[in-house]
């Protein structure tokens, strides 16, 4: 039962084999017995989750559910839920219950879907490995001495460990797609304005994105017909056609233009990881689709321009933690400076408090057009690229990390090389575009991640070469070794 | 790149950030090493190149300036680390 998909438990709810507050019951009980060891939570909320699960049972009975009533799954605990504590990964928010809910977790309320608990992630989602949380580091359900990947690496972890069927990510630099790659997942990134960022604890507003992480592609549909939607609360939302992202899950490949960009496939990457890679993309060919050569020239710039774009976004940004309205407070404060600095000072951790510093930095004065202005220029470059390249093809491929999971305090003291990790997903967001990791295989018995990325607002043809994929492979079905029974 | 210790002081006071004296050479390298990397973008003429500062080039939206929202003080105080009378307590600034 809980390795099936959103789809098959979708039916098997709804047909009455078992209720929800069973299925609640279920993936409860297998979260409070693996969370000790994988620390994929910060927070579990039974009770709140078998109260949903009765009102999702009460909706199937009289009627009145949709696909996704009744079905539990968890939030990554950016997502502002009422109530119930949002920590964003850090000790600044440790004591902080949201006045409010994030409209991504209001909709999936309105569908039905049953929260069972808060995802642990990097804090503020600053990371690529879920080991800068004040929680502790979430392991990888494929090795427990590897990074699940990060900043979404608990909920990566719960879905691959079928702790839960499904989970929200968030994306800014790769924090869906990099974790669900590593932890042998699917992972949808949005393109950028598709999921409200309101009540979404900010890090880098241009890039933050939402987007579902689920077992397959057809699941990650499902949840972003819930997920997906203009709301007038957030500013940079954007007022398209509702659209149904399961209704092009079957439509023809043939004569899709598929472009392999040289540099995704440089020498620096994993033997393993390319071999998986050009494997899936044989395929696609067998199923018709053809196959380009294309250039993204300015790939190796993405990391500089994201580490000047992020961190200057996310100083500005989390200037709002002062000790003052809510999270952390400083014990016996000397004066206002002091409250300030010392509440910053013990309630961040270093990583967040060094890209602060980075972001102060290139912002401030007769710095600024050397670093952020120089960012955003190549931040253009970069998007030319991708406009370029769309120009001959349909969607572009390769892999969505230069290497399976690293180990667990591998990177942590070399934040340059942990940012490397970054190198095929941080160009998306700075282009804002939309991308699916979708998982291809194993190296030396690690999970490896294909990256489709696509045009804007090109996520259902995404979903429809992933779901193709899925159709032709068993990759995504496959359940660590201690978590398949 | 380096960046000397001065310069370390001021980042993180403008940032509100106390820094112990003897963490600053650890600063120094972090900072350094990433600023390094940072310095690849020099290597491209972008003289030409207009900045983007938003993916899609779109405009923030505006609404009718008229109130929407309740008065929450009472709820979103309370989370607060300290409030008094419905104003927020902090250390006192004038004497």
């Amino acid at each position: 039962m809980f390795s099936h998909s959103l789809a098959e438990l979708s039916r098997l709810l709804h047909q009455g084999s078992i209720s929800s507050v069973e299925l609640t019951e279920l993936f409860l009980a297998r979260c409070q017995a693996h969370n000790t060891e994988l620390n994929c939570f910060i927070t579990l909320c039974p009770e709140l989750a078998l109260e949903d699960a009765k009102r999702a049972d009460n909706l199937i009975t009289n009627k009145l559910h949709g696909p996704l009533t009744g079905i539990p799954f968890a939030h990554k605990d950016i997502f502002c839920t009422e109530g119930v504590r949002t920590s964003c990964g850090s000790k600044m928010l440790d004591n902080f219950q949201p006045p409010y809910d994030a409209t991504v977790v209001k909709k999936l309320y309105g569908s039905g879907m049953v929260c069972i608990g808060k995802a642990n992630m990097d804090e503020f989602a600053m990371g690529s490995s879920t080991e800068t949380s004040f929680y502790g580091a979430t392991k990888n359900p494929w090795d427990l001495t590897k990074v699940p990947g990060g900043s979404s690496g608990g909920s990566a972890s719960a879905v691959a460990a079928r702790l839960i069927p499904a989970a929200t990510g968030t994306d800014t630099g790769g924090s869906i797609r990099q974790p669900a790659a590593l932890c042998g997942i699917t992972g949808l990134k949005p393109t950028y304005g598709i999921v409200s960022r309101f009540g979404m604890i900010a890090f880098a507003s241009s890039l933050d994105q939402g987007g579902p992480m689920t077992q397959t592609a057809e699941d990650a549909a499902m949840m972003m017909n819930a997920m997906a939607g203009f709301d007038v609360n957030d500013s940079t939302s954007l007022d398209r056609e509702v659209i149904d992202y399961t209704a092009n899950l079957n439509d023809s490949i043939d004569g899709i233009r598929i472009g392999l960009p040289k540099q995704y496939f440089s020498n620096d990457v994993d033997p393993g990881t390319i071999e998986k890679v050009r494997d899936a993309i044989k395929q696609f060919e067998q199923a018709g689709a053809k196959i380009i050569e294309i250039e993204l020239p300015n790939t190796a710039l993405s990391i500089p321009a994201y580490y000047v774009v992020a961190p200057a976004e996310a100083s500005s940004n989390l200037s709002r933690y002062d000790g003052v309205r809510f999270g952390y407070r400083c014990k016996k404060p000397k004066d206002l400076l002091d409250l300030y600095c010392r509440s910053r000072t013990e309630g961040f951790g270093n990583e967040v408090k060094r890209r602060i510093m980075i972001g102060t930095y290139v912002l401030s004065a007769g710095y600024y057009d050397a670093y952020y202005l120089k960012a955003q220029k190549v931040r253009r470059m970069i998007r030319d690229d991708f406009q370029q390249a769309f120009k001959d093809v349909d969607v572009i491929m390769g892999p969505t990390t230069p290497a399976p999971a690293f180990g667990l305090n591998e990177l942590v003291d070399d934040p340059v090389r942990m940012y490397l990790a970054d190198i095929f997903t941080v160009s998306v967001n700075l282009a804002g575009l939309p991308a699916i990791s979708v998982p291809a295989g194993f190296s030396s018995g690690l999970p490896v991640g294909l990256q489709i990325i696509g045009d804007y607002f090109s996520e259902s043809r995404l979903l429809n070469l992933a779901h193709r994929f899925q159709l032709d492979t068993d990759w995504h079905k496959k359940t660590p070794d201690g978590y398949a029974k | 790149m380096s960046l000397d210790r001065k310069q370390i002081e001021e980042i993180a006071m403008l940032a509100r950030l106390s820094i112990k004296a003897e963490d600053i050479p650890v600063h120094q390298e972090e900072l350094g090493g990433i600023l390094d990397m940072v310095k690849q973008m020099e290597s491209l003429d972008t003289d030409p190149i207009a900045p983007l500062a938003h993916p899609l080039e779109i405009d923030a939206r505006m609404r009718v300036d008229a109130i929407t929202e309740e008065n929450h003080r009472t709820k979103n105080q309370k989370m607060a680390p300290k409030t008094e009378d419905g104003y927020y307590l902090v250390p006192k600034v004038i004497e």
